[in-house]
Parts: structure tokens; sequence; C-alpha cells
């Protein structure tokens, strides 16, 4: 695995390197990775400290120091929040709303991508302008326009009122993604598939947006990170409508209303972060590459 | 991110020749034949125009209103919340706090991303796909929920203060997000701590764009890895350095999720970001200033906008520094 330049790279005891992977070079791998895993275990410690708690006794929560064993495991915990807090429904909120919000963003983006990266047409210029002015702007700027707008269409504590606004505006890397993946890719695809006849609906939906799945993948990972873990809009838009709330405002609610069931709360951020957590874990390699591949961008 | 180049356009032939025949075209034969265009791009007019383009220019109009939340319209009252707003207190002191937030958060995680990164990014390390699986572990959760989770972990009883004590570092134990000398520290520390992966992904990718040959010459020169660092590294580093700061600080106006759960702002405002500041003056106050927030709100986007501007001139400045 290690060469001799890879040895030089970066080693803390390296010097001139001289003579293959010596004892020295050994002994500094180990250094350095007996140090990252320390430093990495502090690093998840939270996650693990919040598991356990959330299988802990309500008096043992607390005051027990770095200790990561329940004496006993409390499934009870879980129950309450999932019951009696209403954690059921908040699962079901987050689920919904992200699905759709993903697939909203998924088609939008797709469709003007194609268009921007493939065609030009009057005003090209000035779409691709009011998307660069808008890149970076942030969402507490834009939260009180859109409650307003919501709000009179009659959308406010609904799902759908969430989703749009989740998934209507913005995001305009997905967008810019797809028409760079479009833009390179063979015309005479295209040409074929009009001389069998088919409209530019067909060629879109069964030619062009199959081959963009390495795409279509990365958008759906990032945008779902994005929806599943949205707070800002989903609080300000179920504000009286408790039984809408997603598991990031849920949690919120905890505090208030059961201020004092720490380890109820710990089951709770536990139902709320272990969904995202296993995709995360089960897909990280598309995750990683993805995220590198959109900065290379 | 960069504008389209024709080149590939010219390259690929059907959506090419209408567009090169266009311009002989009238433009009512070339709408009847190409009308899909706009059709395509329908829900993005419509999804972006409402939710991105009419928000951005509905602000200004609010920020002249006089509109409080039960009320179905404000009444124009000129620069009046402008000045109300400069003399606040509270909204210099929320300013001020993303501000230091800023200042002390972003090279907090563009720095110790790099260092990480610069491990991880050498053959010596072992493991470097679990390690960095684990750092980047924070990136994908919930905001929201890691505020509330923090409340527990920094409090006086939790496992922090209880580490601290027992390696003598703290006396007695702090509740760290309910102190008003450590609250603003804490949702930096913890939002540091949340989005330090995706910085370090981001410079892993700058990393691999150094060719390894370079490294292989200074070795031959007999540099030590300071000096490679130093002098082959780092000047390759530097316009993504530029890139990535940005981003991250464009990342650190967006701190309400957790902030607003790990201390509300408090305790007496000492944690108090803008956002903050906007939701409370807007959502949930008893009588709702949605006028007042408004202008507040469009103070923050000059804010924004000036650094984004800042990235695309640095970016130019670099670009052309490298063409040259």
């Amino acid at each position: 695995m290690s060469t001799v330049q890879d040895a030089g790279r970066l080693s803390i005891s390296a010097g001139p390197v001289s003579g293959g992977p010596g004892r020295r070079s050994r002994r500094a791998r180990l250094l350095v990775g007996i140090g990252l895993g320390l430093f990495c275990l502090v690093w998840v410690y939270p996650f693990l400290w919040v598991l356990s708690a959330s299988f802990k006794e309500q008096g043992e929560i607390f005051g027990n120091g770095l200790s990561l064993l329940p004496e006993t495991l409390v499934w009870d915990n879980y129950v309450r929040a999932w019951e009696q807090v209403g954690f059921s429904t908040y699962f079901a909120n987050s689920v919904l709303i992200t699905v759709a919000t993903v697939a909203l963003i998924v088609v939008r983006s797709a469709l003007a991508g194609y268009v921007l990266g493939r065609c030009s047409f009057p005003g090209k210029k000035l779409v691709i302008g009011i998307f660069l002015v808008t890149f970076f702007l942030p969402e507490g700027y834009t939260i009180i326009p859109i409650t307003q707008l919501t709000d009179s269409l009659g959308l406010l504590n609904t799902h759908a009122g969430v989703v749009l606004g989740l998934g209507a505006g913005g995001h305009v890397a997905a967008t810019l993604l797809y028409a760079g993946y479009f833009r390179s890719l063979p015309g005479e695809l295209e040409e074929s598939a009009r001389v069998d006849g088919a409209g530019p609906i067909t060629i879109f939906f069964r030619v062009m947006l199959p081959l963009a799945w390495p795409v279509t993948a990365t958008v759906i990972i990032l945008q779902f990170l994005t929806a599943w873990n949205a707070y800002l809009l989903p609080l300000v838009f179920t504000l009286s409508q408790p039984e809408l709330r997603t598991l990031a405002v849920g949690m919120t609610s905890f505090v208030g209303e059961y201020s004092t069931d720490y380890t109820g709360l710990a089951a709770a951020a536990v139902i709320s972060l272990l969904p995202v957590m296993l995709v995360f874990i089960s897909m990280q390699r598309h995750f990683v590459d993805s995220i590198a591949g959109a900065v290379k961008q | 991110m960069s504008a389209p180049t024709r080149l590939p356009e010219a390259a690929a032939p059907p959506p090419a020749p209408a567009a090169s025949r266009r311009r002989r075209e009238p433009p009512l034969r070339w709408l009847r034949r190409n009308w899909w265009v706009y059709l395509f791009l329908l829900p993005t007019f419509l999804g972006y125009g409402a939710y991105t383009v009419y928000p951005l220019a509905a602000s200004w109009w609010y920020a002249f209103l006089d509109w409080p939340g039960f009320a179905v319209r404000g009444e124009f009252v000129g620069l009046d919340n402008f000045t109300e707003l400069l003399a606040d207190d509270l909204f210099w002191n929320a300013f001020g706090n993303s501000l230091l937030f800023l200042v002390v958060a972003v090279p907090l995680r563009v720095g110790g991303a790099l260092l990480l990164a610069l491990l991880l990014n050498s053959r010596l390390t072992p493991l470097r796909g679990l390690f960095r699986t684990l750092i980047f572990l924070p990136v994908v959760t919930t905001g929201a929920v890691i505020g509330v989770v923090f409340t527990l972990i920094l409090d006086a009883g939790g496992p922090v203060n209880a580490a601290l004590v027992r390696l003598a570092l703290l006396d007695s134990p702090v509740n760290f997000a309910a102190n008003a000398d450590t609250s603003l520290g804490a949702v930096i520390g913890v939002w540091v701590w949340k989005w330090l992966g995706i910085t370090m992904i981001y410079w892993l990718a700058a990393l691999q764009t150094i060719p390894p040959e370079l490294g292989e010459a200074a070795r031959v020169d007999r540099a030590g890895p300071w000096q490679e660092f130093r002098h082959v590294t780092l000047p390759l580093l530097v316009p993504f350095l530029v890139i990535i700061t940005l981003i991250d600080m464009v990342g650190a106006l967006n701190v309400f999720d957790l902030a607003n759960t790990l201390t509300g702002g408090g305790p007496a405002y000492s944690s108090e970001v803008i956002e903050i500041f906007i939701y409370r003056t807007a959502f949930e106050a008893t009588v709702p200033q949605l006028g007042y927030a408004s202008a507040a709100a469009v103070l923050f986007g000059l804010l924004t906008i000036g650094l984004a501007l800042g990235q695309a001139l640095g970016v130019r400045a670099i670009r052309r520094r490298s063409l040259t």
C-alpha cells in the first residue's frame, strides 16, 4: 500500500526517505492512526451518548459521568416519544414532505436544466443571470414574503404549503448540475429518437432523463438531506397546526411541552437522526462523491 | 457555475440546427416549432418566480411598511423602520453576534477542515475511509435536533462538564448553553463540529486536483514535508481557499436551526443572531412587526450580497492572475 513516494507525503517523521517503508514510517502510521482514532471517538461521542441516554432511567441520565452503558434497557422512552408525544405523526409528516419536495425539485430542475443545457432560446442569459444573483439568498431573508404568499394562496398550515415552500424556489445548484450534464451528451441521441417520430416531451422522459440518472441520484441525495433537515420554514408554516409538524419541528415542541422528560427527548432525537444517518452510511460513497463533484463544478 | 460555453451546443446537431436557423426564421415560426422550450421552463418560472424572485423584491417593499401581523395590509411609512432599526440596541446586538460568528467560526471551520483533509489525504494515514465517514457524520444530521441534544450534552450535569472537571480544566460545572458568557461560544462550537466534515470534503476535492508529480519533484529537490506544503501545496490551494471560505461564510449566516434550538438566542439575547432577531420580531412577538422584521432582513440580505460579490471579485482576480 505504501510506496516510497507515499511514505514521504506529509509524514510527520519523514525527512528524506530512502529505501522503502521503513520501521520509522510504519510507526508514524500507527501514531497517526491512533491519534485520529481517538479524535474520531470524541467526534462521534455525542451520538453515542444520546443513543445510550435514550435507554436510561430518568434519574440516570445526568451525573453518571461519561459512562455509555445504561444499567437496564428502558424501551419505554421510545414508546413515550413515539405514541404520547406524537413522533409517529411527525415521522410520517417528515417522510411525506421530504419525498414530495425531492420529487418536485428533481422534475423541475431536470426540465429546466435540459432546456438550459441543450437549447438556445430568447431570454436564456436573463434566466442564468437571475439564477446566479439568487444563488446565496439566505432563508431568513425570504421567509416573511414566502409566508405571506403561502397564506394568500390558502396553503399555510398544509403539507402542500410546506412542500412548495421547500421545493418550488431556490435550489439553483440542482438545475445547473442537470444543465452541465445534458450539455455533455452527444446530439445523435435526440436525432435518432426524432427519426422514430418522438416529440420533445417523449424524448425527454424516455431518453434523456433516464440517461441523467447519475445527476438525479446526486440531486436526490443532496435534496433529501436539505428537506429532511429543514427547520425554519416548516416551523413557521405549522405554528398553529401541531399535527403537521415534521421531526425537526417536533423536537422543539418536545422541549416546550415535556421539558423534564430528558430520556424521552433522547429517544425522540434517536428516532429523528437514525433514518438520515442510516441512509448516509449505506450510501456514503455516493454522498461524498456527490458533494465533491458538486463543488468541482 | 460558470456561464455555459457555446461550443458543445454547436457540436450537438439536433438542437443546434434549430438554434442556428432561428436567425433566419421569423420568431413566430420558431416559437411554433420550439414552444416546448418554454413549457419545460414553466415550472421553474412559476416556482422560482413566486418563491425566490418575488420574496427578494417583496422584502424591500415590506421594509417600508408599518405592518402589525394581524392587519391584512401594512401602511407605508417610508424609512421609519430603518431609522428605528439603526437606533435599536437589540438589532445591533444581533448584527454584532452574527459578525462575531463569521469572524470566529469560519476560520475555525476552514482551518480545522484543512488540517484534517491534509492528514486524510496522506497515504500514510490508515483507515482513511472510516475516519472520513466519522468526521462527516454530523453533517447529515438535523440541525434542530442537534441543537436540542446539545442542551443536554452541554448541561452542567452532562458529559462535557463531567470530562472537563475530571481533567481539572474546570473547577465547577457550567451550563454552557444557558450562561450569558458562554452561550454564543457554545453555538459556534457546535456549529463548527456539525459542519466541519463538509468543508473537509471540499478540501479533499481541492487536494485531489494537485498533480502528485509536483510533490515528487519537490521531494527530489530534498524539500521537507513542511517546505513541500508551504511552497507547493499551499499556493495551489489559494483559489480554493477563497471559494471555500465564502461558501462557509454564507453557511455561517444560516444558523437559525442550531441557534434557536440550542440557546434560543438567550440568555438575555447573548447569543441572538440576525435570523433569530427576524424570527422573533416577525413570528414570535405578541404583536408581530412584519415591516420592521423585513427591514432587518433587507439589511441582512445586503450583508449576504456583499459577501457573494466579494466571492465573485475574488474568484475573478485569481482567475486573471492564473491566466497571465
